[in-house]
């Protein structure tokens, strides 16, 4: 029997153990915080800024060109059993239940989920963190509790945004391109496209909004040992972010799906 | 001078404070008392624990073992909250300052008052440009981003932020660190201040003897995490101690064992 072998398996479960506790406790904290006063609405106002107005262009330019993708590639397939006339379907339920919040909700991990742990995680290296709580303000409070809020109402709206202009870029090409009647494409569209498809994608995309926000704030709080120790936050950042999007994903299709 | 207006129970008290990062033992049983309205200033070689000691007595770092006291209620293991309320009154420079570099100077030395004292912002920026004007920067340095002052000056911000609310209790870790003599001597004169006109009880860390003994009413030397000396000021150059002469003389032969190679 190789010990060692078991050893290395029960250290790895009980750190993996540890950062589980860790970041349910975070996550806890930061919930109860976020409905507890005072709440700091200047903050708040400037994270929606932030983390939803500054990714719209990003945001904005995936959806476009994922609706155009989508409108060739569903073409590809669906005329293989001549069944051209799902294409505007398929594109708007695939954007709005799956591409626009799973992808809107990668960009903003990348774009926002980063910033936020570089920000904090220089707060933290800097004692500026320490320096909060000096000044009698809990952290939790004055720099998790906005940022979350503010990623789990923006990313919806961002989403929503998303699902127009990627419908929109679909159109674009399946009546520039692929010679579709524009009237029957817009029905199409809008004919079997129900309310839950659109609203399914919005509580995911807010439940991505909490992932990423919440990995952002959570790496860089917990950041230690100056620049290279933000640097690793950012990316654990990112990279959890991704991880949590895609398998809450699969979680939240299964339980959204009617 | 104002030892004699001391009452009896002491504002913070330290008993046998221990703090180690794992293997490396940085504060070793230390105890120490100040008396409420006294001047501690506190001196020791780079690295013997002086920051963590603020720290401990802040709450930022958690002691392994020993008992801190402010005001006679235990601080260590307070609930958040009642940290809070006990911090409210206190003021913290940090060494190195420690600005939000996402506010102005000003809302970094309103800070304070906005939100823990619910000053109104308009109000809490003329104190801010007042106390500014207390460590010697113009209201023109009101609006400006902490990143775009020199060290010297984000320093006298990190003061004037720590003063901010006439807080009774205020520790500054290095003040005059990095400032010509003549501002270090307008910050001498202001943190004197703070003790002989608002009746603050104040611990300071320095390096500067001449600032020290200007400063302290008493003046204490923490070495390898302990205290090893402690006195009013005035006798610190007959102290008798040497652990004393030597850091006060800065000679490098005496009991302080530095971690050179001597040649
Ligand atoms: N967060 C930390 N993690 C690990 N070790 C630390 C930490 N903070 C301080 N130390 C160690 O504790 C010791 C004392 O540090 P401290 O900052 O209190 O020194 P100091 O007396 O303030 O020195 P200086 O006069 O140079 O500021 C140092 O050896 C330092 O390496
Ligand atoms: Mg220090």
């Amino acid at each position: 029997m190789d010990w060692n072998f078991l050893a290395a398996i029960g250290r790895v479960t009980l750190k993996f153990m540890q950062a589980v506790g860790h970041l349910s406790l975070f996550t806890v904290q930061t919930v109860r915080h976020i409905f507890t006063p005072p709440f700091y609405m200047r903050i708040f106002l400037r994270q929606l800024m932030s983390i939803g107005y500054y990714s719209l262009p990003v945001v904005g330019l995936t959806a476009l060109f994922t609706g155009m993708v989508l409108a060739l590639q569903i073409y590809v397939g669906s005329s293989r059993f001549n069944a051209e006339s799902a294409v505007a379907t398929i594109v708007v339920i695939g954007l709005t239940r799956e591409l626009a919040p799973v992808l809107s909700g990668l960009m903003v991990a990348g774009r926002v989920g980063a910033a936020i742990a570089a920000e904090i995680g220089t707060m933290r290296v800097t004692e500026q963190i320490d320096a909060l709580v000096t000044l009698s303000t809990n952290p939790f409070k004055y720099l998790v509790a906005p940022r979350v809020l503010a990623g789990m109402i923006t990313l919806p709206a961002l989403v929503l945004i998303a699902d127009i202009i990627g419908v929109s870029g679909g159109f674009l090409v399946a009546t520039e391109v692929l010679d579709f009647n524009a009237s029957s494409y817009i029905k199409n569209t809008f004919d079997f496209l129900e309310t839950r498809d659109v609203v399914s994608g919005l509580i995911k995309a807010s439940v991505f909004g909490f992932i990423v926000s919440l990995m952002g704030c959570y790496h860089g709080f917990n950041s230690n040992g100056g620049a290279q120790g933000v640097g690793r936050a950012t990316t654990n950042a990112v990279v959890s972010s991704f991880i949590l999007i895609l398998v809450s994903d699969y979680f939240l299709t299964v339980l959204l799906l009617d | 001078m104002a030892a004699s207006q001391h009452t009896d129970a002491p504002m913070i008290s330290l008993k046998n404070v221990c703090k180690s990062f794992g293997k490396k033992h940085v504060l070793k049983d230390l105890s120490l008392d100040i008396g409420k309205g006294e001047s501690l200033v506190v001196i020791g070689g780079s690295g013997t624990g002086k920051s963590v000691m603020l720290k401990c007595i802040l709450g930022l770092l958690q002691p392994e073992s020993g008992e801190i006291y402010i005001n006679g209620q235990q601080v260590i293991g307070m609930s958040p909250v009642e940290r809070e309320k006990t911090l409210r009154n206190t003021g913290m420079l940090f060494q190195y300052a420690a600005l939000f570099d996402s506010l102005p100077v000003w809302e970094n030395v309103a800070f304070g008052l906005m939100q823990a004292h619910g000053v109104k912002r308009k109000e809490a920026k003329d104190i801010a440009i007042e106390k500014l004007g207390l460590v010697g920067l113009g209201p023109e340095m009101a609006n400006k981003n902490p990143s775009a002052l020199s060290i010297g000056m984000q320093k006298r911000v990190g003061l004037a932020r720590a003063i901010a609310t006439n807080p009774e209790i205020i520790f500054f870790d290095e003040p005059t660190t990095g400032l010509d003599p003549i501002m270090g001597d307008v910050i001498d004169n202001l943190i004197r201040d703070c003790t002989e006109h608002l009746g603050a009880t104040t611990l300071t860390i320095s390096h500067d003897m001449e600032s020290a003994q200007k400063i302290g009413d008493r003046i204490a030397l923490i070495y390898k995490g302990s205290v090893v000396w402690v006195g009013p000021a005035k006798e610190i150059e007959n102290s008798g101690n040497p652990y004393v002469e030597q850091f006060i003389n800065g000679d490098i032969n005496g009991p302080i064992e530095l971690d050179i190679l001597k040649p």
